[in-house]
This record gives structure tokens, sequence and C-alpha cells, in this order.
């Protein structure tokens, strides 16, 4: 079944014709070429393909195209307020170290972004750690990840984003 | 030159950025013009005879291309994937080598072997058809136990392999080993079995070729950690293209752990049908595709036994290991349990005489190959824990033995019974260090704190040594390895004094656009941003080995470092000549040639212009332009070494085993960028902690399926499993490289495992638990409490 | 995953009626288990109802001694209602441990309940406490709402509109998660209500059950003490990999005790 879509993604209008099956990080994808979103697993667990849909964190892999009708998407690619500027949680991941293949690093961003703002941008290392229970890496242990999640709240705060 | 970003420095990296803006470009990224997408169809028996594959229904599906079965590989001639390792069995007769076919012809021996590849206008039309295609199987009594590998009446896996072995490999003198047991005043004995582990890097493999009519090229994209050697052995052994007409580009790779190196069926038939398509093909492989196709890790059932005098000095200690190679031998199979296993059972101690025993075994399950330390973390396992359980017998403290029986600093170079000689080290300061960043005095308090909750608390050490930066080309030669393991590098300079550094290395993580930048940073002084670290495509790179096996830096680096002493003295001349002075007297300092003891100087970027525009150029002597190539192979392995402390938490009620703190001091050597190196051991001690408490790949006995085959049921490592650890660096130099540098990659993934289990049955031995396998899950560690009071009860 | 046809209606009488005109027509509330299972292409829907524009289905509201959570409504929204934190905490606890947060923001509790795996939650707070089940044909008790492996006596057409939790005077759920999937491998809702007391088993077997034994010493002496001796029979209980049935069959009285500590808190 062939539908025709509709939605805004980073804060640009987009459409396009997909099967009713097509997921939405195939839509992200393939249709729009924004490839930032990324697969790394089919059970809904890795996290790589997290985007925000009208604000929360949820898995691109998990959510048909269709049923983003009419939403806000904000993807990794939308987040850096210009060419020079990276956002807040970007800048943290950089200058902690928290990334190393680069894979699973779009999903974590967006999960981390989500987390600190759903925490009013308080958050300890503990809760750190349990937040990320949607999004696995295999390269950096986590250790670094955390470290920027935790530097990244109160650089957001200020930052007013 | 100290700077900044110079050697040393903790230089943010250069990579970051695209990977932080979704601008990686990974190879399902490719916009392919007119692409086809591939699906495979994969055996769903352990063992089973292919009677009739009937594609008839397939190809009239929608969207369907072309469908390959093995049959057409027959017909076309294409040869198998290889073995490149030979290892000579203990009688000096080579391995058995099965042959091991692209795709299945008239039999599939593993969940998961190839048997079609479809070809379609998108990946749910391949799919689709691939549920249309009908394959007759008669299935076959089949064995993935490895245990029972050898027994008789056991199915066979393959003609060529009777019994299902491949080799019988020893190293050592068993009699010389044998007296020395004789004359023990103790001798501590243990089985274990190393499990087995899926890769699971982050991004699934994936594969992606195009065929250019009019010119014969092919390019393959690849996630390989090696593009060059997956070229060459397309080219020489399975597809025969030739290589010059064969481009492999392995663009951003999303983690590696080994399970990128080998060349696989699947990208192998990507490239092949490119040319019989006549479009470009694009495939990647769905995670539950990884779990059954993905070369698996270790796998080893191992019986050992140490010798100790009456103080506890190591007499001798042998070691039989049967190694599971799954159900075809894969790239470098052979050689992870033999030279990269038992070459390391000295661990870091002096003990006088090794035998080791080593089957290797063929079973109705994937391939096993290289992963994250391949063949030394099984080696460290067995040393590290049956040296804490000695340790525990003897009721000497596991610190206390470790050091007794460390090779002295002044020993070095020391010779080890097993064919290594470590060029460096210096073990105590390292175990001191450990030992004080984890409270190691204040252990017995915390441990009665944790009983006051219940909960039962234990330590472990794990002191690992790893023969790495592989891999001097002579000495792997002479033991059966089909490739040499040198490294290369091209140093490029523009006429307008950027530059340009080819690498064989490939970077997949690791950082490679930073560290070496930062090389070239120290050594010729050309700023950060006008540096580019180019990797990964046979078309620009100079012909390499790739990376694993932590070899980067210390083989990789060191070529760099090679080509740099080229381009300084091409230099050297060139501004001895604008400068009218000798060559003799012109140094080379921060970026700048200069006549000693006079104020006359020539930037590089000035010589490098003189050379691109040699309107006044020593034309005699010298060539114009400014490119330069170095290859070097090292003179021997690298060898860090390092203590892990790990602290455990057991709640006995449910059997959860937290890790409370964990504590790695390493010796890597010279450090150039402390941040990627830190990043490295992090990451390390997760895996190797996973190996311990977490993963393990199951097979059902009965049926042959792979039961853990996605993550909803084999256990990843997660955030809220660890703590933050900490680390300490002592460093002993490098004797034989021009960095002075070890292997940081593997290490943490190597110490991890022992320390941990050795924590696990420190924290259970006040309850009486004996043995505990990995992975410590709760399962596993309630049901060795429950065996413990059973037994306590009797 | 197989193609369908995709609908989605405004109204929960329209989403009635195409689930009841099609062949095989599946209801999607947050899709957290259905689009996976359609990923594996172990089913194949001829249509999806998706329902996530009925809006009738969202929202919690207190009725009396009861809160009323709509169909529709996320597992996130239930976490951090104010309502169900401060008459039910032990439900908002619950629902912030299903998953994860992605999962959270798109899961619903009436997805959950209809679906009744025998991994999921929710199905344990539904009978602990007592709930009722309503759908749009009429109200289930919760006894009898959870039939067996992934079975309810939802019929065909019928769709779960809202569920009714009585205040607890005390509850408490605790889960063993699976290692690997973090799905319940046990999990235990232990809960004191004007109907008495509860102890409410999922993960452990093919579908939440109740203790009989433990409710009835529970209800004599609420404290961890009262249960500690009783065990729960390994016959009929799960087992994989993770978990053998008398492991899971240990398990529920670990769980069940701290349950009950966690509630006296």
């Amino acid at each position: 079944m062939t539908i025709s879509v509709a939605m805004t993604v980073n804060g640009k209008a987009v459409s396009g014709k997909v099967e009713a099956r097509t997921l939405l990080v195939q839509f992200l994808r393939e249709n729009l070429g924004m490839t930032g979103t990324h697969v790394g697993c089919d059970t809904s667990q890795c996290g790589a393909c997290v985007v925000h849909v009208d604000g929360q964190s949820i898995k691109s892999c998990t959510m048909l195209a269709v049923q983003a009708e009419g939403a806000k998407v904000m993807t990794i690619e939308g987040l850096a307020p210009s060419a020079e500027k990276l956002h807040p949680m970007q800048e943290a991941f950089r200058d902690n170290h928290a990334l190393q293949c680069g894979f699973c690093t779009p999903g974590m961003v967006m999960s981390a972004i989500d987390m600190v703002k759903r925490h009013n941008y308080e958050l300890d290392e503990a809760t750190v750690r349990r937040e990320l229970e949607g999004n696995l890496c295999r390269c950096t242990g986590y250790h670094n990840i955390v470290k920027a999640i935790l530097a990244a709240a109160p650089a957001m705060k200020s930052a007013g984003v | 030159m100290t700077s900044a970003t110079g050697i040393g420095a903790r230089v943010l990296r250069t990579e970051d950025k695209r990977f932080l803006t979704g601008t990686g470009r990974y190879v399902d990224d490719l916009p392919l013009a007119r692409a086809t997408y591939a699906y495979f169809l994969r055996s769903p028996h352990a063992h089973a005879k292919i009677k009739s594959i009937d594609i008839a229904a397939a190809e009239k599906h929608p969207g369907v291309v072309n469908i390959f079965t093995g049959k057409d590989l027959v017909d076309a001639k294409v040869g198998g994937l290889i073995c490149g390792w030979v290892v000579k069995d203990k009688h000096g007769d080579p391995h058995k080598a099965p042959p091991h076919p692209v795709m299945a012809v008239d039999t599939v021996r593993y969940v998961g072997d190839t048997v079609a590849m479809i070809v379609a206008n998108s990946h749910d039309e391949a799919r689709d058809a691939a549920e249309a295609i009908k394959v007759d199987y008669e299935v076959l009594p089949a064995n993935v136990d490895l245990a029972r590998a050898f027994d008789k009446g056991v199915p066979q896996v393959h003609a060529e392999a009777p019994g299902n072995l491949i080799y019988d490999w020893e190293i050592g003198v068993k009699a010389d080993v044998e007296a020395a047991f004789a004359k023990a005043a103790h001798v501590t004995k243990m089985d274990i079995v190393n499990n087995r582990l899926i890769p699971n890097a982050m991004e699934p493999r994936a594969a992606a070729a195009e065929y250019d009519k009019g010119t014969g090229n092919y390019t393959l994209w690849s996630t390989s950690q090696n593009p060059h050697v997956l070229r060459l052995i397309l080219s020489a052994f399975v597809l025969g293209i030739p290589e010059h007409k064969l481009r492999v580009i392995a663009p951003d790779v999303g983690g590696g752990f080994g399970s990128k190196i080998f060349c696989y069926a699947d990208e192998t038939m990507v490239c092949w049908a490119a040319s019989r398509v006549g479009r470009p093909i694009k495939w990647t492989a769905e995670r539950s595709e990884s779990f059954l196709t993905d070369c698996h890790g270790r796998d080893h059932v191992t019986h050992a036994e140490l010798a100790l005098d009456k103080e506890g000095k190591f007499l001798a200690l042998k070691v039989e290991t049967i190694a599971n190679m799954g159900a075809y031998l894969s790239t470098f199979a052979t050689a992870v349990p033999t030279y990269l296993y038992a070459t390391l059972l000295a661990g870091q101690y002096t003990t006088p005489l090794i035998y080791a025993n080593v089957k290797a075994a063929v079973t109705n399950t994937a391939p096993v190959d290289a992963y994250r330390g391949a063949g030394r973390p099984e080696a460290t396992f067995v040393v590290e824990t049956i040296v804490s359980k000695a340790a525990a017998e003897l009721k000497m403290d596991p610190a206390e033995l470790r050091r007794k029986n460390f090779i002295p600093t002044t020993a070095f170079p020391y010779q080890t019974p097993v064919a290594l000689q470590y060029d460096s080290g210096n073990y105590p300061p390292i175990i001191d260090e450990a030992m004080k960043i984890a409270d190691y005095p204040g252990f017995e308090a915390r441990r009665a704190e944790a009983k006051a909750r219940g909960k039962l608390r234990g330590i472990g050490f794990s002191s690992y040594i790893e023969a790495c930066g592989l891999a001097p080309s002579q000495v792997v030669g002479s033991l059966g390895a089909g490739v040499g393991q040198w490294e290369s590098a091209q140093i490029k300079f523009n006429p307008t004094g950027n530059v340009q550094v080819m690498t064989g290395a490939h970077s997949h993580g690791q950082g490679h656009e930073t560290t070496f930048a930062q090389l070239i940073h120290d050594k010729l002084g050309v700023p950060m941003d006008q540096i580019e670290i180019v990797h990964g495509d046979t078309a620009t790179t100079p012909f390499g080995m790739g990376t694993y096996g932590s070899r980067s830096l210390a083989v990789g680096g060191s070529a760099i470092m090679k080509a740099t002493d080229k381009i300084i003295a091409k230099g050297k001349k060139i501004a001895a000549h604008l400068m009218e002075a000798d060559v003799a007297d012109v140094v080379f300092e921060n970026g700048t040639f200069k006549v000693a003891g006079t104020d006359k100087n020539v930037p590089l970027a000035q010589a490098v212009f003189a050379a691109y525009v040699p309107h006044n150029y020593p034309h005699a002597e010298l060539e114009p332009g400014m490119d330069e190539n170095a290859f070097y192979d090292p003179a021997n392995f690298v060898y860090p070494s390092g203590t892990q402390i790990c602290e455990v938490e057991i709640d006995p009620d449910t059997g959860i085993v937290e890790v409370i703190a964990h504590t790695a001091v390493d010796d890597f050597g010279n450090i150039i960028n402390p941040m990627i190196v830190e990043g490295q051991v992090h990451g390390g001690i997760v895996q190797g902690v996973g190996q311990a408490l977490f993963e393990g790949a199951v097979y059902d006995k009965a049926t042959g399926q792979l039961v853990s085959g996605s993550f909803m049921d084999y256990t990843m490592p997660r955030a809220d499993n660890f703590p933050s650890f900490k680390l300490g660096y002592k460093v002993t130099p490098c004797p034989h490289n021009p960095l002075g540098v070890k292997g940081c990659g593997e290490a943490g993934a190597i110490a991890a495992p022992a320390a941990v289990m050795n924590a696990v049955h420190n924290a259970l031995a006040p309850i009486g638990v004996k043995h505990v396998e990995m992975p410590a899950t709760p399962l596993n560690v309630w049901q060795s409490i429950q065996g413990a009071q059973r037994a306590a009860a009797e | 995953m197989y193609d369908f046809a995709y609908h989605r209606p405004k109204s929960v009488a329209d989403a009635i009626a195409l689930l009841k005109g099609k062949e095989e027509a599946r209801p999607m509330s947050g899709g957290m288990t259905l689009i996976p299972t359609l990923k594996q292409r172990l089913a194949r829907p001829s249509d999806v109802v998706d329902l996530g524009d009925v809006k009738e289905l969202a929202g919690i509201k207190l009725e009396g001694a009861n809160v009323v959570i709509g169909g529709m409504t996320k597992h996130a929204e239930v976490a951090t209602s104010a309502d169900v934190k401060s008459h039910i905490p032990a439900l908002a606890e619950l629902a912030g441990h299903i998953g994860d947060p992605q999962v959270r923001n798109r899961g619903t509790m009436g997805g959950s309940v209809a679906n009744n795996d025998p991994a999921a939650d929710y199905p344990a707070a539904v009978v602990a406490l007592n709930a009722t089940v309503t759908t749009n044909t009429g109200k289930h008790a919760a006894d009898g709402f959870f039939k067996g492996l992934f079975e309810t006596a939802l019929g065909e057409g019928e769709i779960v509109t809202s569920i009714s939790f009585p205040k607890a005077e005390k509850a408490a759920y605790m889960k063993f998660p699976n290692p690997a999937s973090r799905y319940a491998m046990v999990g235990v809702f232990v809960a004191k209500t004007a109907s008495g007391v509860r102890v409410a088993v999922t993960g452990a077997g093919p579908c939440v059950f109740r203790v009989k034994a433990m409710e009835e010493a529970l209800a004599k002496n609420f404290s961890s003490a009262a249960i500690k001796d009783i065990k729960v029979s390994a016959t009929d209980l799960n087992s994989d990999i993770h978990g053998s049935a008398e492991y899971r069959a240990h398990l529920v009285g670990v769980m069940a005790r701290r349950a009950v500590d966690a509630a006296n808190k």
C-alpha cells in the first residue's frame, strides 16, 4: 500500500511516498538521504536509531513512517545551531571522548538530550547509567559517555537548550 | 617537540565532528544510483544435504533482478574462501583444510551457512522473493558441542577432517614438564571453559559493489578492517579479479573488534555479482544475520595444571585445550589458538617449563576467528585464574604469589619457554600502583561491611602480558602465516604546504586521524588542521595490512615515522641548497631547517614549495616533489603489560554479580594521546567484563540452532552494569620501534575476564563455591551456590 | 515486514468498524511489540488499524477511589503522572521501569495488557490491584482477563479502552529483569487494597498468576517474614538460557519478600 506522508524534519517540511511497512528510519535514510540516523539491530534494543518525535526520544526503527504524519522530527543532523557551532551535548561528547567508531553516537546523543531535559538538567551518574538502558555502545565502555552527559547537562541549561 | 597537540597531548579527535553531526559515511550510507539490494538465504539447519534448490517461483517475484546459488559459482569457477595461516601439527603435517565454498553447493554445515543470493530492486522485495525459494534439505545429524567433537560416533562435519580434527598441535617438551611436576610440592588443577562470544560491532557488516563495464574495474565497499588484505584474498584466491582491476574501500566503519578482518561469503558475492547484475549492489546484514554469520570468538575447553615448589615458585605449567573452529576455517582461525595463545602462557612469570597441546575441532557452528585479543585473552584467563587458584589453595596473598614469580625487571630481554622474547617490562610497580588505586589494604573492611548488608564481596587480580603490534614478518612467516605483517605509510605534501598521510592501517573507532596527525605535527611541525590522514581505500593508500592485533601505532605509526625521516632528509638537501649551506650543517627543529650557529633558516613549507616549483632547485641531485613512502617491518612483537583489580559484590539470593570497582594499570610504553588510550582501555574492560559476566553464544545441542541469536537473548553490556573505571599508567618504552610505543587496543579485554572471575571466586569461597564458569550470570552463580549448599549438606 | 493496508481512525467506533470489516486486521497502539513482530515476519496482517489518533483512549483521571487510565496512555505518562504517583506510587514506579525510555515514550498500557506477553509488567499490576479492564463492549474483572500465553478475554473487534485501578493502601512491584532483554524474568506485584492482599507474578510462567498461599499469609501479617517459608512450585514455570524453572520459582519468593518490604517502607 503506497501512502503519501508529510512531516517536519529538523524544521523543514518534507513529504514523500512510502509503503505502509516503511519504517521512519527508512524514510529518513532512503527517502530523505539523511543517513545520520543508524540501524544497529532488528529487535528495538540498540538505540542507534533514536530521534525525537514531537520532542520525545523514540526508536525510529520501531515506528512506521506513516505514524509520523504531521509530526515534528528532529535528527542528529538538525542539532547543531550552525556549521561552526555544535549543540552542547555534541560538544560534550567531543570534549570527553565519548565516541569511538561513531556508529551508536547519533542515537546516544539524541537519547542523552532527551534524558537531560526530562530530568530538568539535573542528573547523577547512576541516573545517567540507568537512563542509557536503551542505547548500546560496543567501543567506549560507556565511561566517557556518562562523563559527557553529566558535563552537558549544566552546559545545556546555561545555553538554554 | 612538545606542544598542546604533539606527542603525549590530550588532543580532541579530528574525526568526531562528522560522527557527531550525522555526516559520517558508512557503507550503508552510500548513495549509489540505480542500486539493487541483495538478500542472502541462509541455512535453517545445522547440517543438511541440499537435494535441490528451486528458484523458479522466486524469480517471478516483483522487483527480482537475479538469483544466484552455489552452482552458479561452481560454473563460474569461483574459488573457495581461504584460511591464510598454515599450522603444522605435532608430526609436522599441515592442518586439515576442508573446502569452504562461498555459497553451499551440496551441503550446509551451520545455521546461517549461505545458500542463495537474491538481488532485487529493494531489500524488502529481495526478502519477499527469498521466501519463495524452495530448498529441499535432507537433514543430517549435527554436532555443536565442542567438548564432544572428537568422541566416537559424533557427526562428522567434513570428510576431509576425519574425527573432526583440524590439527593436534603442541609447544614445549612434555617429558620435561612431567618431570618437573613429579618433583612439585603442590599442583593446582583446573578445568575451564572459555565461553564463545559474538563480537557485535554496532555497525552490522555491509558491502556494496559496482562494476564499470567500460574499464572492467570493480569497486567494492566493505566494512573491512583491512581493505588491502581483502582485495588480495579476493583477487589471488577467490574471484580471480586482477588486483589492479579491483578497488576495495572501507569507509567509516562502525567498530570491528576482529570480526571485520576476515573475508566473508556475502561481500565476496556482492563483488562477484556486480558485473553479472550490471547495476550496483548493496547489502547490509540485519543484526540477527550478524549473530549467525559474523565470525565468533574464543570457545575453548581447557584443562590446566600448575606445579609449584614449597615456596610458591612456579615450576611448570601444562595446558590441554580444545579449540572450536566452527564449521569452516575462517581467514586466520588456525593461528588464534596456537601462536596467539600458547605462546602467551608464560604470562608475567618465570615459569621455566611450559607444555601446551591444542586440538582444533570443527563443529556445526559459525566459524570462529580472532575477536579482541584473539588467543591472548584465552591464555591470560588460563594463567591468571590458575595462579589465583593456587594462591587460594596455598593460602597465600594472590598479589604476593604473583610478585614472587614475576620476571625480574633486570631480566629483559627475557626469553620465555614458549618462543617469545619479551623486549621490556617492569611488572612490580604496576601491581603496586593498581593495589594502591584499588585500596587493596582496605578490602577486608569493605568485605565485612558488605557481609553486614547480606552481600558477598570479592576481589580479583589479573596481571596480563600480551604480544601485539603484529608482527615481525620473518617470525610469522616461519610459523605459517601466508602474509607479511609490516605496515606502510606515504607522506604527500601539497605545494601549498598541507599534507596528506596515507596509511595501510584502518581506523574503525581507534582515532588514527588524530593520533597519526599528532605524530606528523610533532615531528614535522605542520599544524593539525593542515594534516589529513587517509586510510581505507586501496586506490589511494599504499598496500598495507590493516588494523588488528593492536598494531596500528606500533607498526603503522612507525612506518609514518620512517617516512617523516625521509621527508626531513630530502628537505635538508633542498634547504641546504636554498641557504647555500652544506647539508651536514643543516638541522631540522620545530618545523624549520636551520644552519647551526647562523640565523639562516628555511621553514618546511618553503622547502616543500621549492620542491613543487623548482625554479631554484638542486636538480642534479634531487627530484622535484615532496612525497615519500616507507614500509616498516617490526623487529619483534611489542609487549604491553598491566594489572587489573576487580571488586564485586554478589547478592546470594539472586546470584547477581555487581562490579563495584575496576582498576587497570597498564604499561603501553610511550603514549601519544592519553585520552584515546584511556578510551581503548575502558572499551576493552567492558568487553572483558562482558565475557566474564554477561555474554555467551549458546547453540541448542539438539537442534543446532543459535539460541542467543539476538540482543533479546545475548546479553550485551549496558551502561548500568558498570561503575566508572580507575586507570593508571607506568611507562617502559618499547626498545625496538621509533616511537617507543606498545599496543593498547586489546589489553582491557585480555586482562578483565580473569580479574572478574577471580573476584567472583574470592567472594563465593567463604560459602564453599569451588568453581563458576563464565559467564557468571545470575542463574549460573545461583546454581553454583545451590550446588555448594547441597554438597555441604551431604 | 510484509506490507499491509494502514488505517488511522479518529474514534473507537471507526476503529472497531475497520477491525471487524477486514480479513486479518490488527489494532496497533504503541506498536512496541507489533512492529518488531512484523519486522521479523512473524505476523502477516492484511490491515493495521493505528489507534494513535483516537483521542478518547488517552489520559489519566481519578474516579472516586480509582485511578482510571486510558488504553492509549503511554508508559512514560503513567510513570510521571501526579495522580498515579500520589495514589498508586507502585504503579508509577512499575511503568517507569518498562523497557527503556524510548519504549516508554511509545508503548501503551492498553497495548501491553491486550498483548499479554508473559514477560510484560502491567499484567501483574492489573491482577494484584484487582483492576477492572474496560473495553468497547464491556468490563472484565482482572482475574478472568489474562487467559494464557498471549491470550486474553478480549473477543474479536474488542479493544481495551481504559483500566481502572483501585487505590492501594500498600503496594510495591519488584522485577528481576532478564539480563539480555530486560523484560521481567520474574516480576512480583504485592498489593493491599480494599479487596484484600494480592500477590501477582509475571515473567515466571506462561501467564500472570497469583500466589494464594502468600496472599493468605500476608493478609494475617503483612511482612516479608510471614512468607519466608512459602515456596512456589517450579512445575509449569518458564525455563530458558537465562533462568531455569527452579530458579524462577526461587526468585518469586525473593522478589515477593522484597516487594513486601518495599511496600512497608
